[in-house]
């Protein structure tokens, strides 16, 4: 029988590469559904998807094997037809909320009208949720308003601030030390960790879209 | 039962075994950093392996109790008194109503796990107890504990409980401060100028619940391309850029994008746990099977454990047992 190809990630998970973020959240939904034994929960990323497991409970052979005998023997080539959620998610671009807009600007050659106006109608794919509770790395970014993280990074960036880190962007869901370029900040909340079932806005494989609104618009926010 | 908290010590925390399902949403498991100690410290006084505990590092904290209470420390050895009279750790003790626990400094190891019979009645929050500082959720408010704060315990009568006899060392996690750490070979270990076995690392000052930072000889990577973040596991060992390790430990970030050199087997993450600035690190190079085998024996010990004190307390139960991971 034909067994997908995976790495050890320690003695506890196992990480399987694929082609692509799509391709991981496709894998992870099929792994979950099938459920084997010993099985505790999958991490899709960029480019893989980890599969964490019980070592007392099952070996990562037998977990693989245990796959492979429910008809998972490949990563997949690509993700079935676009069941994805699409959010909106508001953004203040006034200076005040985006610090680094103008050298994001003068990276890009462009104004920061142009910026805002490009990072607006972009397309966004959550491809990953890390570094903290909620924290989505979106690709989809024009490649125009790709801009290397900041030398030093910020001791504190704001919940809600939206940044670019090179081909990416991302919101900061909780006040944290960071170094991505700040363009904007969102009034609503990407961690509410008082909901069980939702605790995060968004999870792998959402689209996203941004909407700018005015600073007064962001106060009202409720 | 009250429990306030009179001096919180450096950093005392609510842990349990942590918030496991959730990595996908980039929340950590969190939980102990040396879980096994909590478990031991939990069926010493009858408790589910999996019951809210205080972590206290390096220097603990004292606590006043209004009631009669059992309760067991365990994990490194502090010194500890009870209304002022030096009392031993590894087992479980009475502690009379309208006491003050002072738990003082680690003479070996880095954190110890205090325990009351019936648990501290903590409210679970995305399917854990515990404290998870950076999200600032679980415990008491997110948070560290302070001054005045009041943990809730059930009542119970205490039974009698033998003295003069503790855990032997070999059930609990090395605290020598110059420990082996069992690791199994991570998929970037050949792109570095030499191997990550046989060579000896100080833990830095800069290491905390999300990951302990070694100094060493720096690692050069020669070869391999730039990587995209994947998950990573507690136990997992990166090398940045400036090419010296970071073991990630409870608290650490969901994805990672360092290059892996190992990873520290599950059994020996409690001994990660006891480690300070300072102790000096080896890693050995172990099979999936021996990870697996000293995981085991873990589980059998607090089995044998669980099954010994039975007869003594009368609410333990024998078949209870919580997952590992």
């Amino acid at each position: 029988m034909r067994f997908m190809r995976w790495i050890p990630l320690g003695d506890s998970a196992v990480l399987i590469p694929v082609k692509d973020a799509p391709a991981a959240g496709e894998l992870a939904r099929r792994i979950e559904d099938a459920h084997p034994d010993g099985f505790l929960e999958c991490v899709p990323a960029f480019d893989s998807v980890a599969i964490c497991f019980d070592p007392l409970r099952v070996t990562a052979v037998a977990l693989i094997a245990g796959l492979a005998a429910g008809g998972i023997r490949n990563a997949p080539r690509k993700s079935s037809s676009g069941a994805n959620r699409e959010i909106e998610i508001p953004v203040c671009y006034d200076p005040a909320f985006g610090p680094d807009l103008a050298d994001v600007a003068s990276t890009s050659g462009l104004d920061a009208e142009r910026v805002i106006q490009l990072h607006v109608t972009g397309r966004y794919f959550v491809g990953a949720i890390g570094f903290m509770p909620g924290f989505p790395y979106l690709s989809g970014l024009d490649a125009r308003l790709h801009t290397p993280r900041r030398a030093t990074p910020r001791t504190q960036i704001p919940a809600g601030a939206v940044g670019i880190g090179g081909a990416q962007t991302g919101i900061y869901p909780l006040a944290s030390p960071g170094g991505w370029n700040l363009i904007g900040r969102t009034p609503i909340s990407l961690f509410q960790p008082d909901n069980e079932n939702e605790p995060t806005l968004l999870r792998p494989g959402d689209r996203v879209r941004f909407r700018a609104i005015t600073p007064r618009e962001f106060h009202e926010w409720k | 039962m009250e429990v306030t908290i009179r001096q919180p010590g450096v950093l005392s925390t609510i842990q349990d075994l942590g918030r496991p399902g959730r990595r996908q949403l980039g929340i950590t498991p969190g939980g102990a950093m040396d879980a096994l100690s909590l478990r031991l410290a939990n069926v010493l006084v009858g408790n589910p392996e999996s019951s809210a505990a205080v972590e206290m590092t390096l220097r603990g904290a004292s606590l006043h109790f209004d009631h009669d209470a059992l309760a067991a420390i365990c994990g490194g050895e502090f010194t500890v008194s009870l209304d002022g009279v030096e009392h031993s750790t590894q087992r479980p003790f009475r502690i009379g109503r309208d006491s003050t626990l002072s738990v003082g400094a680690a003479r070996r190891g880095c954190r110890a796990y205090l325990a009351v019979a019936g648990g501290f009645e903590i409210g679970s929050i995305l399917g854990g107890r515990g404290t998870d500082l950076r999200a600032g959720i679980g415990g008491v408010q997110g948070r560290a504990l302070l001054a005045d704060d009041i943990l809730h315990a059930r009542n119970i009568d205490v039974p009698p409980i033998p003295s003069g006899w503790f855990l032997a060392d070999d059930w609990l996690p090395d605290l020598s401060g110059r420990v082996m750490l069992r690791s199994l070979r991570g998929e970037h270990m050949d792109e570095f100028d030499k191997s990550i076995f046989g060579h000896a690392f100080q833990v830095s000052a800069q290491s905390d619940r999300m990951g302990l930072r070694l100094r060493g000889e720096p690692f050069q990577r020669t070869r391999g391309a730039e990587l995209l973040s994947t998950a990573v596991m507690t136990g997992t060992v990166q090398v940045p850029p400036d090419g010296h390790p970071i073991i990630l430990a409870a608290d650490c970030q969901t994805l990672g994008g360092y290059p892996r050199i190992a990873h520290v087997i599950t059994a020996d993450l409690p001994t990660l746990g006891q480690l300070r600035p300072g102790d000096t690190v080896r890693f050995v190079e172990v099979d999936l099977e021996t990870a697996r085998a000293a995981l085991a024996e873990q589980a059998l010990n607090l089995r044998k454990l669980r099954i010994g004190l039975a007869g003594r307390l009368p609410w333990v139960r024998t078949d209870a047992c919580s997952a590992w991971t």
